[in-house]
């Protein structure tokens, strides 16, 4: 076991996979928590979408990938939190709209680049082995920030996330929790996507945050036990992957998790 | 006796359609003011003027010096709430959000606040129990400990005793009434249960998008409107 391990990470390219795992795993979980308490799951959701277009669209344009995808799924993610919010237009509606567009967006533009068929499997079902150097600043500094709130704003995130309306009447800047929400989600996406695939990153985002739901009973509890079993499965995944699909072994890890904790989570209550 | 609270002219649209017209009304220091009216009558848009979260487009609200950020607030539930997984402690401690400015944690001080407010309702033997596994009048003591521990003169309450039964509906109004006379707190409640406004508030509005009355229980029984909405009521119930 040992030597696997050690032989694994003598290869840069699974080093990587391991940190930038690891690290996007861990911020999925933590912001995972706030959206699936908000009743927001469904964005995470939509936004891989719109990432899976973004690609396509940049790949067809021979642009950087990643410089095309941030910002547009950035701003996805600020028009989709805003519509969940308004009354005016159902906000779940509103994500099919987005979603399957940008996805449909995205296929004509590989299909229009020449693109064949395992182009877009690398964006959908995600290329773990694949990760640059960027990525993993890029997922570092993603981490640190998302840490950093979660330990300062610890309180106020709780308290926007379980009351907004409570929250405003306290003086709290609730539209701007929720801009910082959108922008860390959207960043969380745009790196996940290039691990688990656009197709599976809500996975990520959401079944850690649920498994942790069935069990814990305080927020402080969630947030932690949400962290922890996001990134063991991971971890689990992608050792076991071997040559299956790596993203889609992990988040055949997750759902384990997530049904392992529904029936731990039935026995405590019964008992 | 001072108004803590002054409503100017105040006029609010919800999304193109009139929610508030011209209405102007004040909070008295100490009094159990109750706010009633048929749904759809702006009572939870005033609330919300009055503690700054909706923004009139016409008309202002001046609030007495010794009430600024120190209203305690306790809105409607909403269904993600219900079965949220925080700890009875955790919510209440909550209250102290606004007093926090730009220290991130809780001070010891804040902490002994929510401590102390848990035990003056009763629910201090529940601090570690999870609030989705609370009852619906558990959960809205859990909720009055947290205004509590934002309130310091004024409490508002948006429909504290819906989806109650009545005898919990009767210890919660119970519970706010002691809070008015016992502790000097000053009540704005809006409530649906014209019966118990009747028994516990100092005075009434009866708002229908504007003021349609404000005066005491005997005052409004006498009125046409008063006998009609109260008859209503009772059979609905």
């Amino acid at each position: 076991m040992f030597e696997y391990l050690s032989e694994m990470f003598s290869y840069t390219f699974l080093r990587y996979a391991l940190i930038v795992g690891v690290l996007v795993s861990l911020c999925a979980a933590l912001l995972g928590v706030l959206l699936v308490l908000r009743r927001f799951s469904m964005i995470g959701d939509g936004l891989s979408h719109v990432g899976f277009g973004a690609l396509s669209v940049a790949y067809a344009l021979s642009a950087a990938p990643m410089a095309v995808a941030v910002p547009v799924v950035i701003v996805a993610a600020f028009l989709l939190l805003g519509l969940s919010e308004s009354k005016k237009i159902k906000g779940d509606s509103a994500i099919a709209v987005v979603s399957s567009s940008a996805l449909a967006i995205g296929v004509v533009a590989n299909a229009l680049a020449g693109g064949s068929a395992t182009d877009l499997n690398g964006y959908l079902f995600g290329s773990i082995l694949a990760l640059e150097k960027s990525d993993v600043i890029l997922s570092v500094i993603l981490s640190l920030v998302v840490i950093a709130l979660f330990v300062l704003f610890k309180n106020r995130i709780f308290a926007v996330t379980f009351d907004a309306p409570f929250a405003k009447s306290a003086g709290v800047h609730v539209r701007f929790y929720n801009m910082l929400l959108a922008l860390l989600i959207a960043i969380t996406v745009v790196v996940g996507m290039q691990i688990v695939g656009s197709m599976l990153i809500s996975s990520l985002i959401i079944f850690p945050a649920l498994a942790a739901m069935q069990i814990a009973e305080s927020f402080r509890g969630v947030i932690l036990l949400s962290a922890i079993l996001s990134v063991v499965s991971f971890l689990v995944g992608l050792l076991c992957s071997l040559t299956l699909p790596a993203g889609a072994m992990i988040v055949l890890c997750n759902l384990a998790m997530l049904l392992i904790c529904t029936v731990i989570g039935k026995c405590i209550r019964r008992g | 006796m001072t108004d803590l609270i002054t409503c100017n002219h105040i006029t609010v649209h919800n999304e193109r359609t009139l929610a508030l017209r011209d209405v102007s009304f004040t909070v008295r220091k100490g009094e159990f003011l109750t706010i009633v009216g048929e749904n759809g009558a702006g009572k939870s848009t005033l609330v919300k003027v009055i503690l700054g979260i909706h923004t009139p487009e016409e008309g202002s609200v001046e609030l007495d010096r010794s009430v600024i950020g120190k209203i305690g607030y306790l809105p409607q539930q909403s269904s993600a709430q219900r079965d949220f997984p925080a700890s009875v402690y955790e919510v209440v401690l909550s209250g102290n959000i606004g007093a926090t400015g730009i220290f991130p944690f809780y001070s010891r001080a804040q902490k002994a606040r929510a401590k102390g407010n848990m035990e003056l309702l009763g629910i201090t033997a529940l601090a570690k129990k999870s609030y989705r596994a609370l009852s619906g009048g558990q959960q809205q003591r859990v909720l009055l400990a947290r205004a509590l521990c934002a309130a310091d003169a004024v409490l508002l309450l948006d429909e504290p005793t819906a989806g109650l039964d009545p005898l919990v509906t009767k210890e919660l109004y119970a519970t706010v009434h002691h809070l008015c006379k016992e502790h000097g707190m000053t009540i704005v409640m809006v409530s649906h249960d014209i019966a118990a406004a009747m028994k516990y508030s100092d005075r009434i509005l009866h708002l229908a998008t504007s003021v349609r009355f404000l005066g005491t229980p005997a005052e409004y029984e006498k009125t046409p409107l008063g006998a009609s909405f109260g008859s209503e009521e009772n059979e609905n119930v």
